[in-house]
């Protein structure tokens, strides 16, 4: 139920409204832009494939986010064990804190 | 002496197109019908060529037809697989092509020059292939019944001194080398048809692979245990095939096997493998592992080689199998192709 | 960026696999539904469960659309087309699914035009370039596909394309879901969301599993750490007794869906009272058919459909395997009878079936691949 791959908007069709062409690694097609009629999409924009159409503007702010967090597992918890170790903690909370985890 | 009456094993009521496609319906159909009827009791494992003994000298002869549509597609055309696809089914056997026959089916309303355009085809090939074309055969078949021409050429040749190509040599720990980039053939031949609407800068990988497999049995002569062009079916299927016939693992490394970007674009499309797709340029070689090197330089060093890689290598376990290994350890396994590949959307 | 090589890092999937080990608490096991069979698929594909301790289990859902497919509608949309002056068209994933008396290229073997498109616009553009022919699509897909569908019809409708029709198969997945958590075998600790479903509805149809079932979900992407990541959310959620939706797959999931889609979807479809569903049964108001207002383009409703309802042979299992109370291999007929050669049910013949991706990506050997694999 879902092959669908992110391509990388080239042209928008100037002839035809809501119909663009996309570029996946080398290999380019037509499709259809009628999905994401209410975003803005130009030419450089990467967009999420299904069956010829594009499904989603992919926010690239997002995807580096989302590696970002992907690189800093299992930091977290090390940063904090360290923290917890200087014994800067207030008192008063360190009982509520435990086993909460990050 | 009487022979013996084969008894067939192929049980299927009517050929369909996967018998042909290449892989495991293809085999099928091979040795449930055709050995047991016409090779009777000498069915070894089913190579590219047979070899056959002449007088004191060894001979190897091969026959293949060529069945494509569109004709003629970026990089190559049909007369063109014709000859590469002979030259190439002898050189993996360890022979040189001497000479080659053609057979023609002409499709009536075949227009003169299309077939002028592929006939020129074989000429060129068959000069770059340094083969003669001693002879052949035209029928002509009603409009509609030959999809334009189908082309079959059988091919005899000498064998190359030093080389035994055999699954049965294949030992754990050898070395599989891939001589370029797979893939080409096929995806260019589903894009030609303009079905899907796709375009992309790929072209079919049609050459002959003699030159190249002349130098790796220089370097390497022993060391080759074994040989095959991946055509239909591609790769996953012929070491599936080397991997029954010798009974052995072959563990493949997903970060080595070269694969062009265009080409993996349009497989990541169509949810195509490029392990299944078919090839017309390339070949398989496992190699004991002390040659393995040399081997691979020697390719670079010959025109047309310089991306061959080393992609995989003979394991113990698990028996008869193929499997690939990903970068981060994961592993699958690759099956023989049931059928023609076909582009998915889920 | 090209949003698939780097969600393939190996050190950062390390670092995923890592992190799912420490948080797998030991003494439970945990039994995880992917629904969508993309996702059973990329497992497969990326050798996923070998990078998992074995306490956390990946059972695989309904989510294909072709598993799910009866015979019977196999048999209806081909005997529209049984005519010479018919196309039918299908993507490429229909093509060897065995109806009755064969599958689509088997009948094409026989003699009826039979063309796989990539896209439904490609079977209009089909109707387009062959007007003494009939195009007759046969749509299959959940929420990912219909909207193209739905779009595509009203394409039909502006330009007039009179010798187009669509035969609808398009299913919904929330009924699906809510079928498996009604089953009484069923045992699941949390969810890994359809992510390409979601990019048309959004986050909030899953927000009853949290509430009233109290099961974590995360809608993830399908690349190895979209998935990986998806547990380690879902574990970190089960360890502190949480259950809610979460969205894994930002850049590309928006949480409200979209709208333009929904709203094609509604201009186009309507509910089916009921479905039958292979291997669960009739589910109320899970599918969707084409409103009379676009009847035209509905094949349906334009031809004469003999509507035959055929049942799996009892041997199958299918119905168990699709709701994922046994595993492929437990099948009595698995690699026997059934193989993707032969297949007896559909969840062998789809690339994304999870017998097919058990069977042609991992076997029932006794020794895994992993032992196997001394890198």
């Amino acid at each position: 139920m879902c092959l669908a791959i992110p391509g990388r908007i080239v042209a928008l069709d100037s002839d035809a409204r809501n119909q663009a062409v996309v570029e996946v690694v080398g290999v380019r097609r037509k499709v259809d832009l009628g999905l994401l009629q209410e975003e803005s999409i130009r030419p450089g924009d990467w967009v999420l494939i299904h069956v010829g159409f594009a499904m989603s503007k992919i926010s690239e702010a997002d995807a580096a986010d989302q590696i970002r967090t992907l690189a800093l597992l299992g930091e977290s918890e090390a940063a904090i064990e360290e923290v917890r170790g200087y014994g800067l903690e207030d008192e008063k909370h360190s009982n509520n804190e435990r086993g909460a985890g990050p | 002496m009487a022979t013996p009456a084969g008894k067939i094993k192929f049980r299927e009521p009517q050929i369909e197109m996967a018998h042909g496609a290449g892989g495991i319906a293809s085999r099928r159909l091979v040795e449930g019908l055709f050995a047991p009827l016409l090779f009777g009791s000498a069915t070894g494992p089913l190579g590219d060529a047979a070899h056959i003994q002449l007088n004191g000298t060894r001979i190897a002869v091969t026959t293949d037809s060529f069945v494509v549509k569109p004709l003629r597609f970026p990089g190559s055309s049909i007369g063109e697989l014709a000859i590469n696809g002979t030259v190439n089914d002898l050189a993996v056997s360890g022979a040189r092509a001497e000479a080659l026959v053609v057979t023609y089916v002409l499709e009536a309303g075949l227009p003169t020059d299309v077939l002028e355009a592929e006939v020129r085809a074989m000429a060129g090939a068959a000069e770059r292939a340094g083969v003669r074309i001693a002879g052949g055969d035209t029928k002509v078949v009603e409009h509609g019944k030959a999809d334009n021409m189908y082309i079959t050429t059988t091919g005899i040749g000498r064998l190359i001194p030093g080389v035994s190509v055999l699954a049965d040599s294949v030992r754990p720990g050898d070395k599989v080398l891939l001589s370029g980039p797979i893939g080409d053939h096929g995806v260019t031949i589903l894009l030609a048809r303009g079905e899907l609407d796709m375009e992309a800068e790929i072209q079919s990988d049609s050459r002959s692979v003699l030159p190249l497999i002349e130098d790796l049995v220089k370097a390497a002569g022993a060391g080759v245990r074994w040989m095959r062009d991946p055509t239909r079916g591609g790769v996953a299927t012929s070491l599936n095939e080397l991997a029954r016939d010798c009974g052995l693992a072959i563990a493949l490394f997903e970060q080595a096997i070269p694969v062009r970007d265009a080409v993996r674009g349009a497989c990541e499309l169509l949810g195509l493998d490029p392990l299944h797709i078919a090839n017309e340029g390339q070949f398989l070689a496992v190699i004991a592992p002390e040659q393995a090197d040399i081997a691979l330089q020697a390719l670079h060093a010959t025109p047309g080689g310089s991306e061959a890689r080393i992609i995989g290598e003979v394991r113990e376990q698990p028996p008869a199998s193929v499997f690939v290994t990903t970068s981060y350890g994961g592993a699958r396994l690759v099956d023989m192709l049931v059928g023609d590949p076909l582009p998915r959307i889920c | 960026m090209r949003y698939v090589d780097e969600f393939r890092q190996p050190e950062l999937i390390a670092k995923a696999g890592e992190e799912i080990r420490r948080l797998a608490d030991p003494l439970r096991h945990y039994r995880i539904m992917e629904v969508c069979g993309g996702h059973t698929h990329a497992i497969y594909r990326f050798g996923l469960k070998d990078l998992l301790p074995s306490n956390v289990e990946l059972i695989h859902g309904p989510g294909c659309p072709v598993c799910v497919l009866p015979m019977g509608r196999i048999d209806d949309g081909l005997s529209v087309t049984a005519n010479p002056d018919f196309i039918f068209a299908a993507f490429g994933d229909m093509m060897r699914v065995p109806g009755t008396h064969g599958s689509p290229l088997e009948y094409k073997a026989r003699g009826m035009d039979v063309r796989i498109v990539y896209s439904p616009s490609d079977a209009l553009k089909l109707a387009r370039r062959n007007p003494e022919k009939h195009v007759m699509f046969f749509a299959i897909g959940f929420e990912t596909t219909a909207p193209s569908t739905a779009l595509t019809i009203l394409r039909a409708e502006l330009e007039g394309v009179r010798n187009f029709s669509v035969f609808c198969n398009h299913v919904t997945i929330i009924p699906a879901i809510r079928a498996i958590l009604d089953s009484p075998d069923m045992r699941l600790d949390g969810f890994v969301g359809p992510g390409h479903v979601s990019t048309v509805i959004g986050c909030r149809p899953y927000e009853w599993i949290a509430k009233r079932e109290h099961k974590p979900v995360v809608v993830s992407g399908f690349e190895p750490l979209d998935i990986l990541q998806s547990i380690v959310m879902l574990l970190r959620q089960l360890r502190n007794g949480e259950a809610k939706v979460e969205n894994q797959y930002k850049r590309v999931v928006p949480w409200d869906g979209n709208r333009a889609a929904l709203r094609a979807m509604a201009e186009v479809f309507e509910l089916r009272p009921y479905f039958e569903w292979r291997g669960l049964g009739f589910i109320s108001q899970s599918a969707l058919k084409i409103r009379p207002a676009y009847a035209q383009w509905d094949a349906e409703q334009r031809f004469t459909v003999p509507g035959v309802r055929v049942t799996d042979p009892k041997a199958a299992q299918c119905g168990e395997v699709l709701k994922g109370v046994l595993k492929p291999s437990q099948c009595k007929l698995f690699g026997r009878e059934c193989t993707p050669e032969t297949p007896i049910g559909a969840l062998m013949v789809s690339s994304e079936g999870s017998c097919a991706a058990h069977y042609n990506y991992q076997h029932h050997k006794p020794v895994t691949i992993a032992n196997a694999v001394a890198l």
